[in-house]
């Protein structure tokens, strides 16, 4: 076990050192000057000297990426020129939120997804079964941001049972909070709701044609006890780490669906930023998600080792 | 690939087609849901071709005295905030989600696909480069990704469709090398190899058309994901810039007049929704036509 870590571990590295080249080279992107595009509508010669020289402008590119990812490395993500405060400090502010929203995103999801999985493999071939696929593929093709409008107008305009915008921490006020997380969580996890789905299906219906599930029935044990007790169990192994790895498509999906419920968020924070050129706060961000990313897989790898007494050698 | 499925088609009545294309494609016209998706494709598509032959406006033009109209026999999906037809501009808008879905796909194909050859065929170092950074994009969640080029590049549909394909590139370069590395092992490939075949025209005669397969199948579900990145681009004000038509901004401008013309809102997503779904029925059809074991 402690040998798959170190081997999973030393592979990260050339994984992350890439991850660190292409957000760097986000930078050698922006058209003309780096220092002139940075310092957005201030156009002040000495913040323009101040950009070039927190980010040694002056050196071979090489060199550049030397001195930042040194920063990197010892917390600096260097500092948001529109709020004038680390970027750092802003991410470790706004991560709570969307955290919240992701973490009922995904309750949601695995709460449809899974239960739609496992109703259609057992019902496989009949109406319901074609009826939860119809549903899944609508589900994967709504684009979030419509999906979000669309329930604001439900729910907030025509029916005005929830707030259609804003953000109460659960600190504050639990009920409220609920209030104003619930359409953004199910915008978020609808999408993944259906890719849950399907793989738990295809998970469901090999595990239901395996051979203890077949012992488990000829033993005249009652259906439901084989479906939830051995069938489900092993099949929902996989579907866990899956859960775990579209926590980047949570992320990304949190982008748009925190700009229109107006959530100050991770993905309210990029969409910010991206507007007012504050080019190191989007480094930071994209930074951020790559490296929870990673981190999340190595996890859902470990688990899934767990998981499967079989891969522990 | 060759033959694969062939048994299935044996037992047709009409005469089964004897290329593997012939058999996949009579296989393909048997899905129902598939075919639909591609009558929908090929009808966005033709609309977007001959927007300006079936557009019942000019998408831009605005007129004071039909401001927020909800839909009439004039103006059958409504007009929007300054009087400009929603129809017409949900018909223009097709171009910019149609070149947007194409083009990206086609730049990550272009990319993809020459280092997903290469990586599976050298192997060794090239491979462990070319893998590794694959990981790094893959890493980087999509939209956030895509986001963070376009705003690098600057706002216009040109650099959105260009981030997106570089976006959407790693995914093709992740399928390629697998199937690269399936068929390299095949006896045919050694055969070719020990006739002393140039390892270039190996790769491109003979392995990648058994990866096309695959491609297809993945190109018609990342063209699903590049129409909905584009529209969320757009939406963003990184896509298509106004008053050009695009259905993610027009999108946008609905949401502020939500509660007194929702019909600004529900046409542009019907319009993504209804595309993407097509891509996506296609892109499984093609699925179980091409591979009928993968089911």
């Amino acid at each position: 076990m402690l040998a798959l870590l170190g081997q999973r571990l030393v592979q990260l590295v050339p994984t992350l050192f890439f991850v660190s080249v292409i957000i760097f080279g986000l930078q050698q992107l922006l058209p003309g000057d780096p220092a002139l595009a940075m310092a957005g509508e201030d156009k002040d010669p000495e913040v323009i000297a101040q950009i070039r020289a927190r980010y040694h402008l002056d050196q071979p590119i090489p060199v550049q990426y030397l001195f930042w990812i040194k920063g990197v490395l010892s917390g600096d993500l260097g500092q948001s020129i529109r709020l004038n405060v680390p970027v750092l400090d802003l991410i470790a502010q706004k991560l709570p939120v969307t955290l919240q929203l992701a973490t009922m995103a995904m309750l949601i999801a695995l709460a449809i997804g899974v239960t739609a999985g496992v109703v259609s493999a057992v019902a496989k071939g009949t109406w319901v079964d074609y009826l939860v696929s119809v549903v899944s593929l609508v589900g994967i093709s709504t684009p979030n941001f419509w999906l979000g409008i669309m329930l604001i107008f439900v729910f907030a305009v025509s029916l005005g049972w929830l707030p259609a915008s804003g953000y109460v921490s659960p600190f504050e006020d639990p009920w409220q909070s609920l209030a104003t997380t619930i359409m953004p969580a199910f915008v978020l996890g609808n999408a993944i709701a259906g890719i849950l789905m399907r793989h738990t299906r295809g998970a469901m219906l090999q595990a239901l044609s395996s051979d203890y599930v077949r012992t488990a029935r000829a033993k005249g044990l009652p259906g439901r006890v084989v479906v939830l007790r051995h069938a489900m169990r092993n099949a929902l192994t996989p579907i866990i780490t899956l859960g775990a790895l579209e926590f980047g498509t949570l992320l990304s999906g949190a982008v748009l669906t925190e700009q229109i419920f107006t959530i100050p968020g991770f993905g309210k924070l990029i969409v910010d930023a991206v507007f007012n050129r504050d080019y190191a706060v989007v480094q930071g961000v994209v930074l951020v998600t790559a490296t929870s990313y990673i981190a999340l897989n190595l996890l859902a790898d470990i688990g899934y080792v767990l998981a499967n007494p079989r891969l522990r050698t | 690939m060759s033959g694969a499925g062939g048994d299935l088609l044996a037992t047709g009545t009409r005469s089964a087609p004897r290329t593997p294309g012939g058999q996949a494609w009579a296989r393909l016209r048997t899905r129902h849901s598939a075919m639909a998706g591609l009558a929908v494709i090929l009808l966005v598509a033709a609309a977007a071709v001959l927007a300006p032959y079936v557009a019942p406006y000019d998408p831009t033009a605005q007129s004071w005295s039909a401001v927020r109209k909800p839909p009439t026999g004039a103006h059958p999906f409504g007009t929007d905030e300054v009087g400009r037809d929603i129809l017409a501009r949900i018909i223009y808008g097709a171009r910019a989600s149609m070149a947007a879905g194409l083009v990206s796909v086609a730049i990550a194909i272009g990319i993809g696909v020459p280092l997903g050859l290469l990586a599976g065929y050298l192997g060794g170092f090239v491979d462990g480069l070319i893998s590794r950074l694959t990981d790094a994009m893959l890493a980087c969640p999509f939209l956030i990704l895509a986001i963070a080029l376009a705003a690098f590049l600057g706002p216009s549909l040109t650099n959105a469709m260009i981030a997106i394909g570089i976006t959407a590139t790693p995914i093709f370069i992740r399928l390629t090398r697998g199937q690269v590395l399936t068929v390299k092992a095949e006896l045919y490939i050694e055969a070719a190899r020990a006739v002393g075949i140039r390892n270039w025209r190996i790769a491109v005669e003979h392995v990648l058309p058994n990866v096309l397969p695959q491609l297809l199948v993945q190109a018609s579900l990342t063209v699903a994901t590049a129409i909905i990145a584009e529209a969320s681009l757009s939406f963003l004000g990184l896509g298509q810039q106004p008053p050009a038509p695009s259905w993610g901004a027009m999108l946008n401008t609905a949401q502020r007049f939500l509660t007194n013309a929702p019909w600004m809102a529900i046409f542009p997503g019907l319009a993504i929704f209804v595309t993407v779904l097509s891509f996506n029925l296609l892109g499984d059809g093609l699925r179980d036509a091409l591979d009928p074991r993968a089911k």
